[in-house]
């Protein structure tokens, strides 16, 4: 394979790890504080118990997620440096804030973990507000980095390639940043919700567990249920402003996504099937009149640029619709069984059936297929662009022949990590059932 | 002062604390190692103790000198990227196989033997390897192909410089971990360990001098640049010697309950040692990243970029310090936490 295709599927695949972690690193650290809240209020030490969990739960995926973020940040840096020259020169200033928001969350982390019966109960809630705010800030900061690459702001280049007239706060607000980051945000926390649903959903299905024990699961599946119907709806609303927001700004990327090649108004949203190269337009899917251009513009009669504005060569891959509706598909889908599940259980007053629990637990792996299909959509979107319009990906990979070999050395290590930790979860809830923990309460 | 200057300035600070937090780190994981499977036991988990809560810490400085390195010196990052690929990708590779089983360790019980000499393995590998980036900053190990640069691997790994670097890396590591481990053991007040760490301090400061020396003398050809700035620098160096020689003294001074060693002010003077050594091993440095292909004015940002960012930096570090107290006083000073069975 070619360098700049090895360099890119390395990273790829690097970000693709770090996000499973990072994601539950910005998501988990609400959750606890949902439940501690709970406890302060409610007195219910079954809260207590659920935050201690989930903060273990914590601990050693925040291992995983701190190492993968500290080789995302280095290697950007030795597989892209024509990319981080750039970088360097205009958008240096969140990745600086990044890191700090990281220190606030690493030094918290460890007085939280080590320190926390030692911690009056006050700065014990300081401490763990203060991973939360750490982990979030530092999303949104690197978030911002990512959307300055969709819609470069803030400098001029010269025609012999020189950088100048930077304008560091135009780089940082750039125009996707606000909706960018709102995305980001409130999709990890949204995944977190349906990944304690999942585990809550799993443990009811059992059949020989105790009152006590099904009244904790009970109460961390509603938590979880509540969040998760919030958040998810919260990303679909931020969703349509996304769109609104390539329409002005990338509109290539719009056109990509919904596999349009003639600019029109009245244009349909096509939903479902993929996008025919020979036949211009997407085959098998489920034409929506209209709804494109309400889409992007509020309006029917808005005027959506479709893909032959362009030429070819300046096109993102076309199988970048089917990520996109994976991405839109499982969001929906995903309110539907937050919402559902909550109206059987307030209005119906009734117990989950098993294949209620059943759909249950399939929603948090969901939420981090669509986390996924989103991260490879915004940026393989993109292509042939690392910084849209500014600098082609391929000049700014490395040129370096090693690539080959650390690629499929990093590959090992993400694998063997994925089992590692799985396994460690397993045997140390295994060894501290929640059983076990209720009974010594 | 240039703003370039400044800004190098404040990148060997950044080096001067990641490679004492780095030193204590890998040195407990290697003591860890050591004293993990026999009767010294104590001093096992006193390294250990340490180890837990400030890895993630550590951890985040290495990133902060990577990030200033590539925002103060975007223009570098095109040459120290494509020469430092490998060696820079294994040491994170082995971090990371190092942070994660550390971690686990936790959780883990049973694996505790083979979790153990993971962190004492990779305590001496990855120091070695982040070491070994100094020589190719000295000259003669890169060429150009096509106007690409590449690091000449048979050229360094037939040089005893990269040896001697090595070498000396980790003296220092274990040093600096011996010597600030015996203060710890003070404050938990455990005198088995205390008397291990500083029966390991007396032989390792010495040849750690020695080792640094003869570093110096092993430097490759390409790199009298260096050897003559150095000269020049006499002065800073003596002083760096001097801190170690009272530093060094005070580990045979008796206290009033009969006890030999001042922990803290020893360690105090040897990190005094070290700073010197280090501000004074940059400026010799100057005007120099890479000899002689890039200068740090060739590598810097613009100004209008700079200042902000030194503004970032003042305000995140004005927030950090009550956490870093706060953090002292949990960890490093705190009886309940030094003392725990």
């Amino acid at each position: 394979m070619d360098i700049v295709v090895m360099a890119r599927a390395l990273f790829g695949t690097s970000l693709g790890f770090h996000i499973i972690y990072a994601t539950i690193g910005v998501g988990l650290p609400v959750m606890i504080i949902i439940a501690e809240v709970l406890y302060f209020i409610k007195k219910d030490p079954d809260y207590a118990l659920m935050a201690k969990r989930w903060t273990k739960g914590f601990a050693i995926l925040l291992a995983v997620s701190i190492a993968s973020g500290t080789i995302v940040g280095v290697m950007i840096s030795l597989l892209f440096p024509d990319f981080m020259e750039i970088v360097g020169q205009v958008i240096a200033l969140p990745f600086q804030m990044e890191i700090f928001a990281f220190l606030i969350e690493a030094v918290f982390m460890s007085i939280y973990l080590y320190a926390a019966d030692r911690l009056p109960p006050t700065l014990r809630f300081i401490s763990i507000i203060s991973v939360a705010l750490g982990a979030t800030a530092s999303a949104i900061l690197i978030t911002d980095v990512h959307a300055w690459m969709n819609t470069p702001a803030g400098f001029n280049i010269s025609p012999n390639g020189e950088i100048t007239d930077v304008d560091t706060w135009a780089a940082f607000f750039n125009p996707s940043f606000g909706v960018t980051a709102i995305h980001v945000t409130l999709s990890a926390y949204m995944t977190v919700a349906f990944l304690i649903a999942s585990i809550a959903a799993l443990r009811l299905m059992k059949s020989k567990i105790s009152d006590k024990e099904r009244a904790y699961h009970k109460k961390a599946l509603t938590i979880a249920l509540y969040f998760g119907a919030i958040m998810s709806l919260g990303t679909a609303i931020n969703g349509h402003e996304t769109a609104q927001m390539l329409h002005e700004y990338n509109p290539r990327k719009l056109a990509a996504a919904e596999g349009l090649f003639e600019t029109q108004s009245y244009a349909p949203l096509s939903v479902g099937g993929y996008t025919s190269l020979e036949d211009q337009r997407v085959k098998y899917a489920i034409e929506i009149p209209y709804g494109l251009s309400f889409l992007a513009g509020d309006r029917f009669d808005t005027e959506v640029m479709g893909l032959n504005e362009w030429p070819e060569e300046l096109w993102p891959p076309l199988y970048v619709h089917v990520l996109f509706n994976v991405m839109v598909g499982i969001g929906s889908v995903l309110i539907l069984i937050a919402f559902a599940s909550l109206f059987w259980k307030h209005v119906l007053k009734r117990d989950f059936p098993g294949w209620m629990l059943a759909i249950l637990v399939t929603s948090g792996p969901l939420a981090m297929l669509a986390i996924e299909t989103g991260w490879c959509f915004s940026c393989i979107g993109r292509q042939p662009w690392t910084i849209t319009d500014v600098l082609r990906t391929g000049e700014a990979a490395t040129k370096s022949k090693s690539v080959g070999f650390l690629f499929y050395l990093f590959i090992s290590l993400y694998v063997t990590l994925l089992f590692v930790t799985a396994f460690v979860l397993r045997f140390y809830f295994k060894r501290n059932p929640v059983s076990k923990d209720l009974k010594t309460q | 002062m240039e703003a370039s200057t400044l800004a190098i300035t404040i990148l060997w600070s950044l080096l001067f604390v990641y490679s004492i937090l780095g030193s204590l780190d890998f040195g407990a994981g290697f003591w860890g190692m050591i004293y993990g499977k026999n009767e010294e036991k104590s001093a096992s988990q006193i390294a250990n103790r340490f180890l837990s809560p400030t890895w993630e810490v550590t951890n985040v400085f290495l990133v902060i000198f990577v990030v200033s390195v590539v925002t103060f010196f975007p223009f570098a990052t095109t040459l120290l990227g494509s020469i430092l690929l490998v060696p820079v990708a294994l040491g994170i590779l082995l971090l990371t196989i190092r942070t994660t089983f550390m971690v686990f360790q936790h959780y883990a019980g049973r694996f505790v033997n083979i979790l153990r000499l993971t962190s004492g393995i990779t305590g001496l590998i990855i120091p070695a390897l982040l070491v070994s980036i100094l020589p190719i900053t000295l000259g003669g190990f890169v060429s150009y192909e096509d106007h690409y640069p590449r690091l000449q691997y048979g050229e360094l790994f037939a040089h005893p410089t990269l040896y001697m670097h090595i070498l000396f890396g980790i003296s220092t590591e274990l040093f600096i971990s011996s010597i600030f481990l015996m203060d710890y053991a003070k404050e938990a007040e455990d005198w088995n360990a205390y008397h291990t760490f500083r029966k390991h301090s007396i032989w390792l400061g010495p040849v750690n001098i020695a080792v640094a020396m003869l570093t110096i003398g092993t430097f490759p050809t390409e790199a009298s640049w260096i050897v003559e700035n150095i000269q020049e620098n006499w002065f800073a160096f003596g002083l760096s010697l001097l801190f170690f020689l009272v530093g060094y003294a005070l580990l045979f001074v008796k206290k009033k309950d009969g006890r030999k060693g001042r922990a803290r002010i020893s360690v105090v003077m040897i990190v005094l040692q070290y700073a010197v050594a280090i501000y004074a091993y940059g400026s010799a440095h100057l005007p120099y990243l890479i000899y002689p292909d890039l200068t740090v004015t060739d590598g810097f940002t613009n100004p209008d970029t700079f200042y902000p960012m030194l503004i970032v930096y003042a305000v995140g570090f004005g927030i950090l310090i009550p956490a870093f107290f706060l953090f002292w006083r949990l960890f490093l000073k705190d009886r309940r936490y030094l003392r725990q069975e």
